[in-house]
């Protein structure tokens, strides 16, 4: 009860929180070109937007800050066994994380936010590239302590042990009496499989941190999930941008974002499809239980399809347990083999490529060493139990790559436009039906990202440590049920409230638009647009 | 030195640097509400503005090292402490919705309500961490699986309040030197008369702390026996240099008066540290499962790999925090930035 509870606070406490960071990322982004462009070009226009635009990024970072900090406690209050299996290695990216990123981060975000009286451009554009540089860092450590998660390596498990005087070894559980002992550690082997009861007594102790940090799945992982970052932020600006033209408000302004925001959104969203490629590949090798769960594919076959829209159920039997799973997907025939052997050239032959399916995994060996003296019949039955909820992942991951792929659409499209200059004729009822689209990408990005790290995260149980320790078996044992359903309602509460607020300052943010009345006079002599200094008027000039 | 014990200073460190540096943050919020009228308040609010967040980085990372290097005392006090956690966490959670949002609105209710909210919130935290500090000292019951057995209650003892008030005092009375030092004319002034009742209150919570720890607490009396000379050297060092406080404000000086109330703060926090080094969690009654800094540990390869990190990135994160401290010195102006 406790940690179905747990898991319902962790999932909302991170899923609200993981509505900004994106943003903040991939705004950041946007806020060094622009800041950049400002310092190369001298145009007043470009102060003006990076005026406009830092404060939409302060915003966002607030509440992203505000949100982000009861996640650094959770792996304790909620996961207490979680953080004493793992925190020998998974302690160490977070800590980093605090140290290298999160100063970075907001030590120049002060500079950022209300420097522009007390530094200069040029300081005030390195303020920038580091808060950028530092909200990216920040997502590199926590996508590293995921990815072990995922993939975990470079550790081994030890136990505690007591040890009496004479050398004898008794387990932590053992009462000994009044006799006085030691504690020590002794190593387990490779292939040891936790359970239940062991989850006080042993932990995972490094090996090797190069090996923990730059596990298989790290590097793939953490291109995709800092492009959807890049994606999402730049949408953002695209979108106000768009609804401003919509209205015929700040019409330079506005071209000029939308601009450098589809500049970064159309790159990111190129780079995406090759990172998201190699992702999803790596989880067929790293984890196929994971991929084929996200397939919804019942057993192992050549010329495999992949789902594009419908969905899976679970197959049961007449007692209403899990057998399989019942496909109502519309597929293409052969993708799956394809995209899974990457041999994008021969696709053909690539579709001969076998992909693994639900009824052989886990594998019977894995099952086996869980399940000692276990027939084939019982090793079948227990199988389901490693599966995560197919249904639901099926869709999760379906819908992040539906949306991912008319995005990629909508910004080749949208270079098109801009390059014919059809884009900026806002008459036109196709231009302005397509602008509205505009205006729905950042929403359509956020879902994508939720559901992407909804596929990685419920893609990855039973198992909080892949393959090493169930969700079910982390959670505190010194919490109780109730204390956290209390907490629920406090955060559910909070973060209603928060949510309702900050979406109606976002929205009259954008409604008052950026101030371009004072044009910058009340910045010190060093903001002046070169031009002005010499006592001339140019272009730069917003009107 | 081991390297435990040097993770036991680094964890120290972080947390000093936290309750210096957000201390006068948090010590803001009442005192906002002792100010008159939006302009002063705006003040008040600004000069913790550009600075306030990342004087919580401090906590964020003070509890990260404490889960890369003792990981058996952030699960054992996280888990035990369920209840007051969530309720730091949330009170953290409005303060910094409630600095934020109030300035978007001009609204009289608005921003009162909001000034009320970062109050309340801002006094809320520091008296709860002021009860988990409590509880550290006085030591928790503990099982053999370094489970804490007990509830919500069983923190709420007198002595854990007491600290929790201590706290609040004192993080006032930090926040009212800052302020004086931030501000000039006439609120400089009023602020300079507040602290004639909020230093000599600290006095007197720090005095009574003191006097009650060293009755009512055997484990922290043995610690005395251990080592007299170093405690009593900072207790009496900690007494002098609060006292300097008043000292400096009645010679008009805001910076060292600003200074010594800093010291004062790592003197108090030091004692706490030299008091109770090298346990981490005081297990009571039995302190047969107390945690100190080698039963709770990580390994050696995790603390030689994080001192390696630490000894990079401490002096880094030093640069940025004298850097920002640097360019928003002086005395608060309000721009169209501000909050």
């Amino acid at each position: 009860m406790n940690d179905d509870l747990s898991r319902i606070q962790f999932a909302l406490t991170v899923s609200f929180h993981f509505l900004f960071p994106p943003m903040t990322i991939g705004l950041g982004v946007v806020l060094v070109v622009i800041q950049g462009l400002r310092l190369w070009t001298g145009k007043h226009l470009y102060l003006d937007m990076a005026r406009f635009w830092t404060r939409v990024f302060g915003l966002f970072f607030a509440i992203g800050v505000a949100t982000g900090i009861p996640m650094e406690f959770q792996f304790g209050t909620n996961w207490a066994h979680y953080a004493r299996f793992v925190g020998d290695v998974f302690g160490s990216p977070l800590a980093i994380e605090g140290i290298y990123a999160f100063f970075l981060e907001s030590g120049f975000l002060a500079l950022l936010l209300f420097g522009w009286h007390k530094i200069g451009p040029r300081m005030h554009f390195f303020s920038t590239c580091m808060v950028a540089l530092g909200a990216s860092f920040s997502a590199i450590w926590i996508l590293v302590a995921n990815s072990w998660m995922q993939t975990p390596d470079g550790y081994h498990l030890v136990r505690e042990v007591k040890v009496v005087a004479d050398g004898k070894e008794y387990p932590m559980s053992a009462d000994l009496g009044g006799e006085s002992f030691t504690t020590r550690e002794v190593p387990l082997p490779a292939d040891y499989v936790v359970t239940r009861e062991d989850v006080p007594h042993v932990r995972a102790v490094i090996d090797d941190f190069g090996m923990a940090i730059l596990n298989r799945s790290t590097l793939a992982r953490l291109c995709h999930t800092i492009l959807a970052c890049w994606m999402t932020g730049s949408f953002l600006v695209v979108a106000v941008s768009a609804w401003w033209l919509l209205q015929g408000r700040h019409v330079e302004f506005a071209r000029t974002s939308l601009k450098i925001g589809l500049g970064v959104a159309t790159l990111a969203s190129l780079l995406q499809m090759v990172a998201a490629d190699s992702t999803a590949r790596g989880v067929s090798r790293n984890q196929p239980t994971k991929l084929a769960a996200l397939e919804g594919l019942a057993a192992s076959r050549k010329e495999a399809p992949m789902g594009v829209v419908g969905g899976v159920s679970w197959k049961r039997d007449a007692e209403g347990r899990i057998v399989g799973v019942e496909d109502n997907a519309i597929r293409i025939p052969g993708l799956l083999s394809v995209l899974v052997s990457g041999e994008f050239l021969h696709p053909v032959a690539a579709s001969e490529t076998e992909v693994q399916g639900l009824a052989q995994l886990p594998s019977d060996e894995f099952l086996r060493r869980r399940h000692p003296g276990a027939s084939d019949v019982e090793l079948a039955n227990l199988r389901p139990q490693y599966w995560p909820n197919v249904p639901v992942v099926f869709q999760t991951y379906h819908l992040m790559i539906s949306i991912g792929v008319a995005l990629v659409g909508v910004v080749l499209l949208a270079c098109v436009l801009w390059r014919s200059g059809k884009l900026w004729d806002a008459e036109s009822k196709y231009v302005r039906a397509f602008l509205w689209l505009l205006v729905l990408t950042p929403v359509l990005s956020e879902i994508a990202t939720q559901a992407g790290w909804y596929t990685a995260e419920m893609g990855r149980q039973p198992w909080v440590v892949y393959e090493v320790l169930k969700t079910g078996d982390a959670a505190s044992a010194a919490v109780k049920a109730p204390q956290v359903l209390s907490s629920i309602i406090l955060f559910s509460v909070v973060y209603l409230l928060l949510g309702v607020l900050f979406f109606g300052l976002l929205i009259r943010m954008i409604r008052k638009g950026p101030t371009t009345e004072a044009a910058g006079t009340d910045l010190p002599e060093t903001w002046q647009p070169l031009s002005l200094k010499a006592g001339r008027q140019t272009e730069g000039q917003a009107p | 030195m081991t390297l435990n014990a040097f993770w036991f200073v680094l964890v120290g460190v972080l947390l000093t640097g936290y309750a210096v540096l957000d201390g006068f943050d948090l010590g803001t919020g009442l005192l906002l509400l002792c100010a008159k009228g939006d302009h002063e308040r705006r003040v008040f609010l600004n000069a913790i503005g550009p600075v306030w967040n990342g004087n919580e980085v401090w906590f964020v990372t003070g509890v990260g090292a404490l889960f890369a290097a003792f990981p058996q005392v952030y699960a054992t006090v996280m888990s035990g402490f369920y209840d007051l956690f969530m309720l730091v966490l949330t009170a953290l959670i409005f303060r910094a919705a409630a600095i934020e949002f109030r300035g978007h609105r001009p609204g009289r209710c608005w921003r009162t309500a909001w000034d009320v909210a970062f109050a309340i919130s801002s006094v809320l935290s520091a008296f709860l961490l002021g009860v988990a500090f409590g509880n550290v000292v006085w030591g928790i019951p503990l099982d053999s699986a370094r489970e804490f057995q007990g509830n919500l209650i069983t923190l709420l003892h007198p002595y854990a309040l007491f600290t929790g008030f201590t706290t609040v005092v004192l993080f006032i009375m930090h926040a009212n030197v800052y302020l004086v030092l931030k501000t000039d004319g006439p609120l400089q002034e009023k602020l300079m008369r507040w602290t004639t009742f909020t230093v000599p209150a600290y006095l007197a919570c720090f005095v009574a702390f003191n006097a009650v720890t060293l009755f009512a607490c055997a484990h922290i009396v043995a610690a005395i026996h251990e080592r007299p000379l170093i405690l009593g050297a900072i207790f009496v060092v900690g007494l002098l240099v609060t006292f300097n406080i008043l000292r400096e404000i009645w010679m008009r000086r805001p910076g060292p008066a600003f200074v010594s109330s800093c010291a004062a703060l790592v003197l108090h926090l030091l004692l706490f540290g030299a008091a109770v080094y090298p346990n981490l969690v005081f297990s009571t009654p039995n302190h047969a499962y107390d945690l100190n800094i080698y039963n709770s540990a990580s390994t050696e390869k995790t603390l030689g790999f994080m001192f390696v990190v630490a000894i990079f990135g401490v002096p880094i994160v030093l640069t940025y925090t004298i850097t920002v401290y640097y360019v928003f010195r002086g005395k608060v102006i309000l721009t169209e930035e501000s909050y």
